[in-house]
């Protein structure tokens, strides 16, 4: 019915996350109304994560015929109105995407975010819980922007697709990205089980997942998806050489750096791709689509921006920023 | 004949060759690459010759935030 690699479903977190997981059981129950719930919480997002889990591995409890249960995705809906419309509020509308991609581009050498923090004092500890928040893209890399390829045309997808060619590995599944993520979390004794830290991850971390899907998800969120690909490839690569910086630092070998060192070049790459082959083409034959994609890059530096705070808040006061039930 | 390979010069930091490369550095080293594009160092600044780390970018300080 499922297959071996199929996570378990995680507990529910509150009313919400309680009927939808109940549903993906195959029990008739009715959620709750979504208004009455904060868009960004733990209960809504993880509710919304497990809707989506059906489209990438399911879970080892529910039929894959769930996936298109015409009540799950009624629930699904509401969820992603409700987090659509919290993102709108959130991010300011814009159309100018070249200065979108310029502010992206620039380097902020005295920076305070998590990689900065790594690098200058960082603990082994604190590594490892910022690779278990990541691990949920990170083990599906390159998935959620995979759901966009038929949705564009021949110039930009042809650019997209040498991107996720290199994502996947070129070919060889040992060099694919999650692969590679994969070994790094086996190198410092952690689980690399799709989904194990899915428990642990707080809303913020399920939040950033879950817009992925959602613009992977829907055709007529395309320019936001581009644009969430391209926040993620232009800001990865001096972020990817810190991390690899601060893990040689805390006495990690190659085999766990080399994750991190490769994407410092990937992505040096796909930046390029990204901005000249996928966005330009795209938006000189569907102009229109251009305050789809800056919705795309804000929401998406928004998002990363919140999960950024609450481990750095926790870790300035000694706690954990791992959810512990 | 061979095919032609596609080189872009960038006006920004690197230049992207289409396809694998093979790239004999000053000290006689090889170094390959199999990636559909690749991004070699033309500013000179890069960490990881002969390729792009992105060490080009305009650097500033304090402003605003910024992720990862």
């Amino acid at each position: 019915m499922t297959t071996k690699t199929s996570p378990g479903l995680p507990a529910a977190r509150g009313p919400l996350s309680e009927a939808v997981l109940a549903r993906l059981r195959g029990e008739d129950v009715t959620a709750p109304p979504v208004a009455d719930f904060p868009a960004l919480g733990q209960d809504l997002q993880l509710a919304l994560y497990c809707c989506y889990e059906l489209h990438y591995r399911g879970f080892q409890e529910v039929s894959p015929d769930r996936e298109w249960d015409a009540s799950v995705l009624a629930v699904r809906a509401r969820l992603e109105s409700a987090f659509l419309d919290a993102l709108r509020a959130e991010v300011p509308a814009g159309s100018d995407v070249a200065g979108e991609l310029e502010q992206l581009l620039v380097e902020h050498v005295d920076d305070t975010g998590v990689s900065h923090h790594l690098r200058r004092r960082g603990a082994l500890w604190q590594l490892r819980e910022y690779l278990a928040h990541r691990s949920l893209y990170h083990l599906k890399e390159a998935d959620p922007q995979s759901f966009v390829i038929p949705r564009l045309d021949a110039a930009p997808k042809a650019a997209l697709v040498a991107i996720q060619h290199d994502e996947y590995g070129a070919g060889e599944p040992e060099r694919a990205h999650s692969k590679l993520f994969a070994d790094m979390m086996a190198a410092l004794g952690m689980c690399t089980d799709y989904g194990a830290h899915l428990e642990s991850a707080p809303a913020e971390a399920l939040a950033e997942v879950n817009f992925m899907s959602l613009c992977g998800l829907h055709r007529g969120l395309r320019g936001a998806l581009v644009g969430q690909f391209a926040a993620i490839e232009l800001t990865s690569s001096p972020g990817a050489d810190r991390l690899s910086r601060a893990m040689r630092k805390l006495g990690c070998g190659q085999e766990a750096t080399r994750f991190y060192d490769e994407h410092v070049e990937a992505d040096a790459v796909h930046e390029q791709l990204v901005r000249r082959e996928v966005i330009t083409p795209l938006l000189a034959a569907e102009p229109e689509l251009a305050s789809d994609v800056v919705f795309g890059i804000r929401s998406s530096t928004f998002l990363a921006g919140r999960l950024e705070r609450l481990l750095l808040d926790r870790w300035e006061h000694g706690q954990t920023s791992l959810r512990t039930p | 004949m061979a095919e032609r390979r596609r080189v872009v010069i960038t006006d920004e930091g690197p230049i992207l060759v289409h396809g694998p490369i093979e790239a004999q550095l000053p000290d006689g080293a090889v170094v390959r690459s199999d990636r559909p594009v690749t991004a070699l160092c033309a500013c000179g600044r890069s960490r990881r010759q002969p390729f792009c780390d992105a060490s080009h970018r305009r650097r500033v300080r304090g402003t605003t935030e910024k992720g990862r």
